[in-house]
């Protein structure tokens, strides 16, 4: 070990408190209660009386230090050298002056960034890696957002929805993006093309066969070398193999595609949490702009805008009205393969005569 | 600008469009950045992502990376077509963890923009799924020296690997009436109680805490983390009856009894003839619905706590789980209180640790062995907010029943006598 090595300091988490708002901080656990004066702007009043307004804007979440530095010049100038993030990469700016939120507003959208996402509209889609930096991703992920961001923009600045409206996207099955009202996501239909050569230096073999889901991978000899193979027939083309192993290459350019889920709600308002169902599948992974997965996604924003009622997330929404109205009124249909066969799948179909004419 | 820039005609189409264009901002730091070598860069990771978007297919792959002393918290990224884009051959990930809430002063993001400039890609992310602020693109050279000099000045790697992830916490107490409990606390309070399990991954796979201030959940506490920590109260709701009149005037009765009276899930509302509302407080399971559309007519009750819901994970490798109630409710007030969060965080980690196999989640480990194991080895009794419904199937053995029922009635007497 070379003298000069510096030992880190194991600070973990730093204290947020030192980079909190006076007035926040001040009133720390004292909030009385909101008001949503416009759209992008919260108001939160204290049991003592004090108010801070809170200025939303959308990014593009890949910052460039420009753009970080351009963010913080606006903070500097209007609130008081004070930020936040969301979890959706939204930027907020806290202001305890009135008079400076309409300022504020003009200079984030003077510098290009949207103000937005609060309240019932259509947040900020969260994101993960993809082709910019991920090892496994079957698509892109910023590029994905900025193409349908740029479609949804509109619905991003207004209060047009019945309730919030929370999409996510994910570049592979794993799905960092989690849970949305809509969710799109990668979807593989062909199995892994196996490079025999590699896999044995690359790959543990048997923490490859333990991760596949089905049971579909078995150690083999290819060619008299150590390797694996698929049982093409068991194979969901999940691609948990591909991470473990990168010579069982998962990504296609033709045949991995994207998947459209719907209903996934983290929050227990009204209902328990739920998770996302499985809507549209097929749809071609088509950069630049991602023009056919873009169309689905607005069509049902289209029917859950016009059907849905107040309050009502999508997932209240398809539970009032019920799955074969769902298909009906978007268009989209139904097929073998949204029928449930992974455990617990039982729980899923209908065992009752509450059937919807 | 660099010499030969190279020509991204698809990535060149998601500059248009009303959006913020993260594609403009790789373009500034090609084109406009003082440091050649950023330029360089730059202009290399949109070579190879324009390539990407020519055929479809991703160009990094992991390896081994660390900084001195940890074995976590660097994503590595080695290009596998480095020889057509040199510049951006070796592009690391740092996650960094962020304070919990994600505050932070301008101040301390300029001097984190001037360090990363100084050594990395000029490309950060605010954040990354996990909640880390992700500084994308550092040479494995870089990386140490990076890491150094954010460390001098208060910051740490978060956890990437089989280890205790960075945490997440809403904008809690610090912006938010609806806030039941004291999220910065918590937050570090448990974080930095595993610093050696972030730093140092040695556990089946990865181990997640998410703080949200009430049931809203705005952290997706319950889906995505292995130990979810939720804000709520046991006591009454408060009802400011003024203001539920105030309401009824401005949007109309028939308003408030559509949206928010045969809203409640458990029936537990109902609208008095004055105009006034009526709740049953023993029937309420907190679902927030009624308080987000009147937040100033309704508020959280005074004695509040968490809830702690231990399993959730996203798909991989038996499908997707939810987290399960563990403490309906705990007080967190005292220095106590907060020591007996992290006991039961420490048993349920060393639990997982000691029985939980290579790469299986918490939640995993608890559908293979069964909720009523999980709970015998991590010391925590059975309760009916654990369960949706009790036991369906008939097929169990139940020899033990009396002695299983004293235990519930113990229990019961117990708890009567700490209420008196």
């Amino acid at each position: 070990m070379p003298d000069q090595m510096r030992r880190p300091i194991e600070s973990g988490c730093p204290d947020g408190f030192q980079y909190m708002h006076p007035v926040m901080r001040r009133n720390y656990g004292n909030w009385s209660y909101h008001e949503d004066p416009r759209p992008g702007v919260l108001k939160h009043v204290s049991h003592d009386g004090e108010a801070i307004y809170t200025v939303r804007a959308g990014t593009q979440r890949i910052l460039d230090v420009f753009t970080l530095r351009k963010l913080c010049e606006i903070g500097d100038e209007f609130a008081d050298g004070y930020v936040r993030f969301t979890i959706r990469s939204n930027i907020e700016y806290m202001v305890a002056d009135e008079a400076k939120v309409l300022p504020l507003i003009d200079a984030l959208e003077n510098a290009g960034f949207v103000v937005g996402g609060t309240k019932n509209s259509v947040a900020m889609i969260s994101h993960t890696q993809g082709w910019l930096h991920c090892d496994i991703p079957g698509t892109d992920a910023s590029g994905v957002v900025k193409a349908m961001m740029d479609e949804l923009v509109d619905e991003f600045k207004e209060w047009n929805m019945p309730n919030r409206v929370h999409i996510t996207t994910s570049c592979c099955q794993i799905n960092c993006g989690g849970q949305g009202d809509i969710a799109i996501n990668v979807q593989h239909t062909k199995p892994p093309k196996i490079n025999h050569d590699l896999v044995a230096n690359v790959c543990e073999r048997p923490s490859v066969v333990a991760r596949c889901p089905v049971a579909a991978i078995r150690p083999a000899q290819v060619n008299g070398k150590p390797s694996l193979e698929v049982d093409e027939k068991k194979c969901i083309c999940c691609g948990a193999c591909y991470p473990p192993c990168p010579p069982m290459q998962i990504n296609d350019p033709e045949h991995t595609k994207l998947a459209i889920w719907v209903g996934g709600n983290h929050s227990n308002a009204r209902g328990k949490p739920t998770f996302q169902k499985l809507v549209a599948a097929g749809i071609p992974n088509n950069p630049p702009r991602w023009p056919e997965a873009t169309a689905i996604v607005k069509n049902i924003l289209r029917c859950y805008k016009q059907d849905a009622r107040d309050w009502e997330r999508i997932n209240d929404w398809i539970e009032r009205i019920g799955w074969p109205r769902f298909f009906e009124l978007t268009g989209l249909p139904f097929t073998k393969h949204h029928v449930d066969n992974w455990r617990g799948a039982r729980n899923s179909l209908n065992a009752s005569t509450h059937i919807r004419f | 600008m660099p010499k030969k820039v190279h020509e991204t005609p698809m990535l060149d189409d998601l500059e248009r469009g009303p959006w913020p264009s993260f594609i403009s901002g790789i373009k500034r730091l090609r084109d406009r950045h003082g440091d050649e070598r950023i330029n360089a860069v730059a202009n290399d990771l949109l070579g190879q992502l324009e390539h990407s978007y020519e055929t479809r297919k991703g160009y990094w792959k992991g390896g081994t990376v660390s900084v001195f002393g940890y074995g976590s918290g660097i994503i590595p990224r080695f290009s596998e077509v480095g020889k057509q884009f040199p510049a951006s051959r070796e592009f690391h990930t740092l996650r960094v963890q962020p304070p919990a809430g994600n505050y932070y002063s301008t101040d301390a993001l300029c001097k984190l923009a001037d360090s990363w400039e100084k050594w990395g890609s000029g490309l950060v992310t605010f954040h990354g799924q996990t909640g880390n602020i992700m500084f994308i693109g550092a040479s494995t050279e870089n990386t140490q020296h990076f890491f150094d000099e954010i460390n001098d000045y208060g910051f740490d790697l978060g956890g990437a690997g089989p280890c205790v992830r960075t945490g997440m916490s809403c904008v809690g107490s610090g912006r938010c009436e609806q806030s039941n409990c004291d999220e910065m606390r918590i937050h570090r309070t448990l974080l930095n109680n595993f610093t050696d399990d972030v730093h140092r991954p040695a556990l089946p796979y990865k181990f997640k805490f998410k703080v949200s201030g009430c049931p809203n959940d705005c952290m997706n506490s319950i889906e995505r983390s292995d130990f979810a920590i939720i804000g709520t109260w046991r006591d009454d709701m408060k009802v400011d009856q003024a203001q539920v009149q105030d309401y009824v005037a401005k949007k109309g009765r028939q308003y408030l009894i559509d949206n928010v009276i045969t809203r409640c899930p458990t029936k537990a509302l109902s609208l008095n003839d004055d105009d006034t509302l009526a709740v049953d407080n023993r029937s309420c399971v907190r679902c927030m619905h009624c308080l987000n559309v009147m937040p100033k007519a309704l508020s959280p009750g005074d004695d509040q706590g968490v809830s702690v819901l231990i399993g959730g994970k996203r798909t991989l490798k038996v499908g997707d789980l939810m987290g399960t109630v563990i403490v309906p409710f705990m007080r967190l007030k005292t220095e106590e209180d907060y020591e007996k969060l992290v006991e039961l965080a420490e048993e349920t980690i060393d639990f997982w640790a000691e029985n939980g196999l290579e790469h299986e989640r918490c939640g995993e480990m608890i559908e293979r062995i069964g909720l009523v194991n999980f709970l015998d080895g991590i010391g925590v009794d059975v309760d009916p907010n654990m369960v949706n419904d009790p036991r369906q199937s008939s097929y169990a053995r139940m020899d033990d029943w009396d002695e299983q029922a004293a235990k519930w009635f113990e229990r019961r007497r117990a708890k009567e006598t700490t209420a008196a």
